[in-house]
């Protein structure tokens, strides 16, 4: 609806839209949710990037970033703290913050579209724990593989991207077993799902169990973050390192939409209507996997985003992928930051583990999606 | 012509199919009729593509269906599978465009469809509040949508149809068959009630252990011998003046 229309036009349009259902009130709704979305995203970046230790105003917080961009303004006179406090502290968290928000719910829509199932989170069967324990696997023994073969030298740009592609393996392997073990022709077993995921979650456990035992002081430091979660540790070339396996997700989950959409209604129908099923789960479970292992690979093991920001959404504005997709990207981000934002203000100047924030706020929701649709999501 | 040539499928410890033909001509309903585990829903599998046979062929037009991929099989038939399980709060309409091709929307085709399923009012309930019946209605709707985007007339593939109907929606679907079939496309529809089959079939086909042991029109394959060894009952078949074949269970009993 155009600003300007006079009331009268509102009825109209709404009588209109009511004798001719064929432009559906959902669609529009659903399309307002995901503009709605993308301005919290903007809102939790912007929260982000001005609240701190130092309170930064909204207005220098643009002024810096149109600065860094190399656009000129007049505006207000701003100091060099600021300016820095901005471009190297907060702008690579909450970039990092976006970036791992967006990639955990996205890849936990596709992973329950792929499922047919709002439980399947990468979190919570298994996948983030597989993630975590690979890149545990490459802080710990990748140093030593160095120290072993100290001719060879990685090139720190391996170093840098060793530990998102380790995540990524550790990840794919745990998606791709799981579906092996839950899904027989066709149908996916919830319980079989849940029950492996406790199981990858325990050998996760025991094998990071296993890697503290041997670690250096050092790793250990390194070894507490990824149980916890945290975007602490954000830098640039975190960011870039980790960027690339997200993006593999964003170009691989879009295309996917409709296929998602008609595997709601089981394989076999999605084959009906066209779509190659093998195709569409192998690139699901490749972008679930990049996805999910960036974002554990970056901030450690983040629970629940991936579940409730899907979940909620589709209570909003619908089921359906096209626009789902893209708005969990958006709300993930937003989630995350402002989990964030609590974690780092709430016990100032100490910081909080991210991870015990978003468990604080979707452990109860899990509980409560557990106890609403005991019947559906079992039966 | 879609074709299922010498269908042998075979899981683990049993041969489901042996030996299967079967032709869905353009313009022709082709019922398959037998009793429970006779091979029915199997041999509709095969044709779909849904399953690959051990052994024989599946031709859609003189092209073998296992070298067409999805998505332009998905042009060329539609499929109504049994009961479908919706993962995912969707509305009515928004499981009807599903039938709609990649990128492809049509509001005003998804409200035809549902008309003509008796379905008009129902386009933005969700899904799941929906009765089996209305539900298997509109998975109806969602095939018809697919076949009207099909390359040519197509051919409409039915996995009991009628299970959860009513009376009045079962001749719906009799009716819908027949005018898919005036309208030059090609149906086959797996059908338990051999009155329901006599009604909307130009031939029937006759599965008993994996194998065809009858083809032909329904007064050729519902006789009291056939019906009688099909199903393991003693039937007597009567013969309506205008409309061909009919059985009363009450004539009929367990052999």
């Amino acid at each position: 609806m155009d600003a300007g229309y006079g009331d009268g036009a509102v009825i109209i349009e709404a009588v209109a839209v009511r004798a001719v259902p064929e432009r559906g009130a959902r669609e529009r709704r659903a399309r307002l949710g995901l503009a709605a979305c993308a301005a919290l995203a903007l809102a939790a970046a912007l929260a982000s990037l001005a609240i701190g230790p130092v309170t930064i105003p909204v207005e220098h917080v643009l002024a810096i970033l149109w600065r860094a961009m190399g656009g000129s303004v007049a505006g207000p006179e701003i100091g060099l703290r600021e300016s820095v406090v901005v471009l190297d502290i907060r702008l690579p968290r909450t970039l990092l913050g976006l970036m791992v928000g967006a990639a955990t719910a996205t890849a936990g829509a596709v992973m329950q579209g792929v499922f047919r199932n709002p439980l399947a989170d990468p979190g919570l069967i298994g996948v983030s724990s597989g993630a975590a324990l690979a890149a545990v696997l490459w802080i710990v023994l990748g140093a030593s593989l160095a120290a072993v073969l100290p001719g060879v030298g990685l090139p720190a740009f391996i170093g840098e991207f060793g530990l998102p592609a380790a995540a990524f393996a550790g990840a794919l392997l745990v998606t791709a077993v799981l579906h092996v073990v839950a899904t027989r022709e066709g149908r996916t077993s919830v319980a079989t799902l849940l029950f492996a995921g406790i199981a990858f979650g325990a050998m996760a456990g025991a094998g990071t169990g296993v890697l503290v035992f041997i670690a250096s002081d050092q790793q250990l430091r390194d070894l507490t973050f990824w149980s916890m979660g945290s975007l602490g540790g954000a830098t640039w070339a975190k960011l870039m390192a980790a960027s690339p396996f997200v993006l593999l997700l964003f170009v691989l989950a879009p295309p996917l939409a409709r296929a998602l959409d008609a595997l709601a209604l089981g394989e076999a129908a999605a084959f009906h209507v066209g779509v190659d099923v093998e195709r569409a789960k192998r690139l699901a479970i490749a972008g679930v996997a990049a996805g999910a292992g960036a974002a554990v690979a970056a901030a450690g093991v983040i629970g629940f985003v991936g579940l409730v920001v899907p979940h909620l959404l589709r209570l909003l504005i619908g089921p359906g992928h096209r626009l789902l997709l893209p708005a969990s990207a958006f709300a993930g981000g937003a989630l995350l930051l402002g989990a964030d934002l609590v974690a780092r203000t709430i016990a100032a100047p100490a910081e909080l583990p991210l991870g015990i924030v978003t468990a604080a706020i979707g452990a109860p929701f899990f509980l409560w999606l557990l106890l609403r649709r005991r019947a559906d999501l079992f039966g | 012509m879609y074709e299922a040539q010498d269908i042998d499928y075979a899981v683990p410890g049993r041969l489901l199919l042996d030996g299967a033909d079967l032709t869905v001509r353009p313009g022709r309903v082709t019922a398959l009729i037998g009793p429970n585990g006779a091979g029915k829903s199997t041999l509709l599998k095969v044709l779909t593509g849904e399953l690959r046979p051990k052994q024989g062929r599946v031709l859609v037009d003189g092209q073998d269906i296992a070298a067409l991929g999805p998505a332009r099989l998905a042009r060329r038939r539609a499929v109504l599978p049994q009961d479908v399980h919706v993962a995912f709060p969707f509305t009515v309409a928004e499981v009807v465009a599903i039938g709609l091709p990649q990128g492809e929307r049509a509001p005003h085709r998804i409200t035809g469809a549902l008309e003509k399923v008796d379905l008009a009012g129902f386009r933005d309930r969700p899904y799941a509040a929906l009765s089996g019946g209305e539900q298997q209605r509109v998975q109806i709707a969602r095939a018809l949508t697919q076949l009207a985007s099909c390359d040519g007339p197509g051919y409409l593939l039915l996995d009991e149809p009628t299970s959860s109907l009513d009376l009045s929606h079962q001749l719906m679907v009799v009716e819908l068959a027949r005018q898919v079939a005036r309208s030059g496309g090609g149906v086959a529809a797996v059908l338990h009630d051999l009155n329901l089959a006599a009604m909307i079939a130009d031939e029937v086909v006759a599965l008993k252990g994996g194998r065809i042991v009858a083809r032909g029109t329904p007064a050729e394959v519902l006789t009291d011998a056939l019906v009688g060894e099909l199903y393991a009952v003693t039937a007597r078949i009567g013969t309506a003046p205008q409309t061909g074949p009919f059985l009363l269970p009450q004539a009929m009993t367990r052999a």
